[in-house]
Order: structure tokens, then sequence, then C-alpha cells
């Protein structure tokens, strides 16, 4: 028997008995429904995170900041030290020394420090002024775009992405038509002097969870910095709360490490993206991980389902399977007919469970985001991905088979006498 | 003397362990020529279709030996046996076990299908099993549409269509009426005497046993002359 003869007989059993069948595909279908759905949650929300990551910063990124000191009140207040690092609130700043430090550590490329900048407002036209706030990560490499563009350094002229909640009052019908706009920013200096700052919109970024203001270019940073510190009385402490970090592309995570503990040794914390939200996404994926675990335990309950179904398939057709063996159809053969009836079982259940899930989902997913999550613009809570609907259709594929083999192995044990005597 | 076929010498078989130990066979040797038909004839009970499966391989003997065109079966691996039973052996059964929801084609070329030839050959090689059956006509119908004769037409086409050079036949004529049991005789007949198919019968049905060439009579696992049986038969005759 050539494996398409296999493949084909095995098919057209599955039909024989259609009740039968038909339930024992219902039952795999939900597990394949609720298994499609839970990880098209999970998959959308953590690309929803991985956009909200890209909007705070690109992944080569490091935030190096000074290390928290520890156990002050254990011992007691600490003792002021006139060399010590200079602090503005709470803060310890960074020196320029500290800023070369970081530069000098291994497998860092570039270092810049995050100045405080602190705007007044934002114009357009000579309409009405708005506060804002300036996006402190600097690499916007992976803004999450409604509009336009990333930004550009050292281009020469100042850009900035404007948050798509400001469109609407600052005087635009949508995202594309502040696209290239000119709008002032106004920064007062410390002789109280105010200064204004022309700079082009680049883009227009969806509002997100992390990445909050308005994202300046470089050269627009510069400027600003400038003139936020015209007329600067000597004495005021300087330094930046925190710096970024450009990692030399293509590091491994245990290269990473490495440069961690270098920069902790020096004291100061690096801390990428991911490790600043990911306590975020390991809830969630915990949450996802239980819900997938749901609906595999249905799958397990379903596969119970086929070695029953089977298991009585096996039963009526002793007589069957005997006769092929008596004409010398071996048992491996045996074996591999009902394993493909159990898999092709699976395929059934398994592929229209992805099917309807995929089209039940993608509705209710855009109905959700026109409604109820309209707030979380660029969230669709659910994402299908043909790799993970595959994957899927492969993993119940794999669950009917190991189903199956209990069933398929009494087939292939039988001894064809059975099927012959009938005195 | 033409070459044996089939060869057995000394075949015991029993069944089940103790109290319950059932001795179907208890020393049985036979020989069949290429192009004989044998009547295995025995009432229930008697060890005929233990003798049978034993011959057609289905089966192995507690003690005792085998040869098919004189090599031992012991020394063939279970692949062998499989090919072996596939391209020489075609079985007709009383209950005729055809596919109930597969059209009468596809009863017939299962044991091509399970020999491995492609599908056109085996459709070509099919017909003409049902050609030669004038049951041609009916290769598109399900096999449960079909009359008694009709069917065991299809299980003789079925045996046939590998061009086996035994076919063993299980009480063929014992599902069918008088009229299409003799049909069904004549078919099977014909193809001993036309193609020189040999012919191994197990049937309890004298007149059937008759128009072998030769009978081997059985009674509790062993051979025994015509008149033993007969004698037998008469007594118990009633009941059958």
């Amino acid at each position: 028997m050539t494996f398409g003869d296999i493949l084909r007989s095995a098919i057209s059993n599955t039909f024989r008995s259609k009740v039968r069948t038909a339930l024992t595909v219902v039952a795999i279908f939900i597990g394949a429904f609720t298994l499609t759905l839970t990880s098209a949650i999970g998959a959308g929300v953590s690309d929803y995170i991985d956009k909200q990551i890209g909007a705070i910063g690109g992944d080569d990124l490091l935030t190096v900041s000074p290390a928290a000191e520890a156990g002050a009140s254990d011992d007691g207040p600490r003792e002021y030290d006139p060399d010590g690092a200079a602090t503005q609130g709470n803060f310890t700043l960074l020196s320029d020394a500290d800023i070369e430090a970081i530069r000098a550590t291994d497998g860092i490329d570039k270092v810049e420090p995050a100045a405080m900048l602190a705007p007044d407002y934002i114009q357009y036209d000579g309409g009405t002024r708005f506060e804002l706030s300036v996006n402190p990560m600097i690499g916007l490499a992976d803004a999450d775009l409604a509009a336009g563009r990333q930004l550009e350094d050292g281009s020469g002229s100042p850009e900035l992405l404007l948050p798509s909640s400001y469109l609407e009052p600052m005087g635009f019908t949508d995202a594309e038509a502040a696209l290239e706009k000119t709008v002032s920013i106004a920064v007062t200096d410390y002789a109280g002097t105010r200064h204004t700052v022309d700079a082009v919109v680049a883009g227009v970024q969806n509002d997100s969870l992390f990445g909050d203001g308005v994202g300046f270019n470089e050269d627009l940073r510069t400027e600003m910095d400038a003139l936020q510190k015209t007329g600067m009385p000597a004495g005021v402490p300087s330094g930046y709360i925190t710096s970024v970090a450009y990692l030399s592309t293509d590091i491994s995570a245990e290269e990473l490490d490495g440069i961690k503990s270098d920069l902790a040794d020096q004291g100061f914390t690096g801390l990428t993206v991911a490790d600043q939200i990911g306590a975020i996404q390991t809830v969630i994926n915990g949450i996802i991980g239980v819900l997938n675990a749901f609906a595999v335990i249905a799958l397990i309950a379903a596969g119970f389902g086929i070695v029953n179904t089977l298991l009585m398939s096996v039963q009526e057709r002793t007589r069957e399977i005997g006769l092929m063996k008596a004409m010398g159809m071996g048992g491996g053969k045996i074996f591999a007919l009902f394993s493909f009836e159990a898999i092709f079982i699976g395929f059934l259940g398994s592929a229209l469970g992805a099917g309807v899930a995929m089209g039940l989902g993608t509705a209710i997913s855009s109905v959700l985001s026109n409604t109820v999550l309209s707030a979380l613009p660029g969230l669709n809570i659910m994402l299908f991905t043909p790799a993970a609907v595959a994957t899927i259709i492969g993993v119940v594929m794999l669950i009917a088979f190991l189903a199956g083999t209990l069933p398929a192995r009494r087939a292939a044990r039988q001894n064809p006498i059975d099927a012959l005597r009938y005195e | 003397m033409t070459p044996h076929v089939l060869s057995a010498q000394d075949l015991t078989k029993s069944y089940g362990q103790g109290e319950n130990r059932f001795d179907a066979l208890k020393g049985v040797s036979l020989a069949v020529g290429a192009g004989e038909s044998l009547a295995i004839v025995g009432k229930s009970g008697s060890g005929k279709s233990t003798l049978m499966h034993l011959l057609a391989l289905l089966d192995t003997p507690d003690a005792g030996t085998i040869s098919v065109k004189g090599q031992d079966a012991r020394s063939l691996g279970r692949n062998e046996l499989n090919e072996l039973r596939n391209r020489d052996f075609g079985f007709v059964f009383q209950q005729f076990f055809l596919t109930p929801n597969s059209s009468v084609l596809d009863n017939v070329v299962l044991p091509l299908m399970i020999a491995g030839v492609k599908p056109a050959e085996r459709r070509k090689r099919g017909m003409e099993a049902l050609e030669r059956l004038e049951m041609a006509d009916k290769a598109r119908n399900k096999a449960t549409d079909l009359s008694g004769g009709q069917k065991q037409r299809v299980v003789i086409a079925r045996a046939l269509v590998n061009n086996p050079s035994v076919i063993f036949a299980d009480e063929p004529t014992g599902n069918l009426d008088t009229a299409t049991g003799a049909v069904v005789e004549d078919i099977l007949f014909d193809l001993n005497r036309e193609q020189g198919i040999t012919l191994i019968t197990v049937t309890h049905d004298t007149d059937l046993a008759a128009r072998c060439s030769r009978q081997f009579y059985i009674r509790d696992g062993r051979e025994v002359s015509a008149d033993e049986l007969t004698s037998t038969t008469i007594t118990t005759g009633a009941s059958a």
C-alpha cells in the first residue's frame, strides 16, 4: 500500500461514521478555537507592548543612571561629601566625568546625556498655547507612528513628533494635515527671558502607555538646552538625571549582562527598555499562559474523544482489518492507516476551529478597537499570525496522533484469524 | 508426480490452556499438487478451518512443518510472509467480507492496493477480473446493494485480481441458495480447470466436496476415511 493510498483510505474511512466523526471534531474544534483566540490575544498584547517599547526607545538602548544608594535608612543619615555627585531634588545627577566613564565602557558606542528640558508651551499658527512634556527618551528610532516619518538627527533642522492627542486642540483636522507644518515652542531661561523655537512636525505618534510627551530630535534638544541655560548662574548644580547609551549592534544577551555588570562596578545602573517594562510583560504573559493552559486541557479532553472514536472504529472494523492482514497488509501499514485517520480528525477540528476563531476574532477585535479600546490606538486585541495558527494546527495534529496510537496499535496487532473465525 | 504447491507434515494446534485446552489438530499431514482441487471436509469443530488457516499461513502450528513450493514457511520473515499471501493466495469466505460503503471495484482491487499497484493499473486489472465474472456493469455500485450471489462473485473477483496460484475457499456456497451456489461452484471449478489455479475448499457440503478432484476428511483433528466421516454426518446431519 503506497503512502498516497493510506492517506486516501484514512480520509475516506473518517467519513464512514459521520456522526461520530463530527462529534469528535466538535470537541477538538472547541479546544483549537479557544487556543487560537487566547494565543492571538497574547500576540496582540505583546505586539502592542513591543510598539510601546519602540516608542520609548529602541532595543539597542540602555538607560544609564547613577546607582541608587541603598542602606541609608539603616545606617542613619549619610555624611555630607562636598566632592560627591551633585544632586537635584531627590535625584543624584550624572556629571560630565560620569558620562565619559560610561562612554569608555566596552560595548557602548555612544552616550547622550538626557538634558532636563522644560518648555513652557507649544503653539501652532498663533493658536491656543498648550503645555507639553518632552519625551525623555532620545532614541525614538521606532516610534509607533500614525502618520509621517521618524525623527532624523543631525539634519540641521529642528524636528518633533507630535502625540495624536495634540492634533485637534492645536487646530489640525487629522494627522496628515499636521505633517511638515512649523510649530513654535517657548522656553524660559534663567534670566526669565522667554525664547521661542520653530520646529517642523516630522510625524504624528500614536498615544501610548509609556512614551508620553512630544519627541524632539537632537537638533531641537540642543537648541532648547542652550536657550534654557542662558544666564545660568555659576554654582547651580549641573548634571543629568540620566543618559542614554547606544549599544554596539548585534550584541548578545551575555554581552549585555557583561555591560550591565561593568556599569554596576562603576556605580551606574543600566536598564534596557525591556527591563523597565519587563514586569508588565511578565504579568500579561502569565495571564495568557493560564488561558492557553485551559485551552490545552480542552484539547487533551478532546484527545480522549479521539481515542474513544477510534477504539470503536477498530472494534467495528475487526473483520476488515483481519481481511487486509490476511491479504498481506503489514501491521505497520494498518497502524499508519489508523494514525492518519486520527491525524485527519485532528486536522479537521483544528483547521475549522482556527479558521472560525480567526474570522470571529478579527471581527470582535475591530469592533473593540473602535469602541472600548479606542483610547489605545494601535492596539489590536487579537493578532493572528500564520505561524502561530500553523503551530496550533500542528500541535493539535500531534495530540491527535498521540491519541490515535493506542487504537492504531490495537488494530495493528489484530490477528487475521479473528476475522475469519465465525463458527 | 506434480510438484507440491503446499505440503504439511504432522501439524498440531491447540487453543486455550489447562482445562479449557482444546486440541484442534492432532497431527495432520497433507500435500496439495499444483492445479489440484482439494476439498477439506468435516463438520463444525472438526478442525477443518484451523487446518485451512495454517495452510494459508494465517496462523502458525504448534508443531509440524508447512512448505510452500518447497520452501519451509518458518524460514520466511513477516514481510515475506505478507508478500507471499498477497501474491500467491486468494481468499473466498462464506461471509463475503466486503467493505460496505466502498464501490464494488474498490473492494475488488483491495489486494492490489495492498501490494502497492498504481491506481490506473489497479482499475484495469480490477475491471478485467469483474468482466470475467460478468460483474463489470456493477463496478460503480456499492457492495451492500448486491444480492448474495453477486456479492460472492465480487469476492471471487477479489480473490482472482492478483492472479494467485492458490484460492482458499471457506464454505464458499454456505450463504447462498442452491441455484446461486451451483453457479458460484461452476465459476470456481472453471477457474481451476482453465487457469490451473489450485483450489482448496473447506466445506461440510458433500456435493461440493464430490466435485473436487480429491477429498480430505477430517474429524476431531485427525484425518479419517470417507466412510468414518459419513457415518457421523448421518447421525448428526439432522441438526445441520
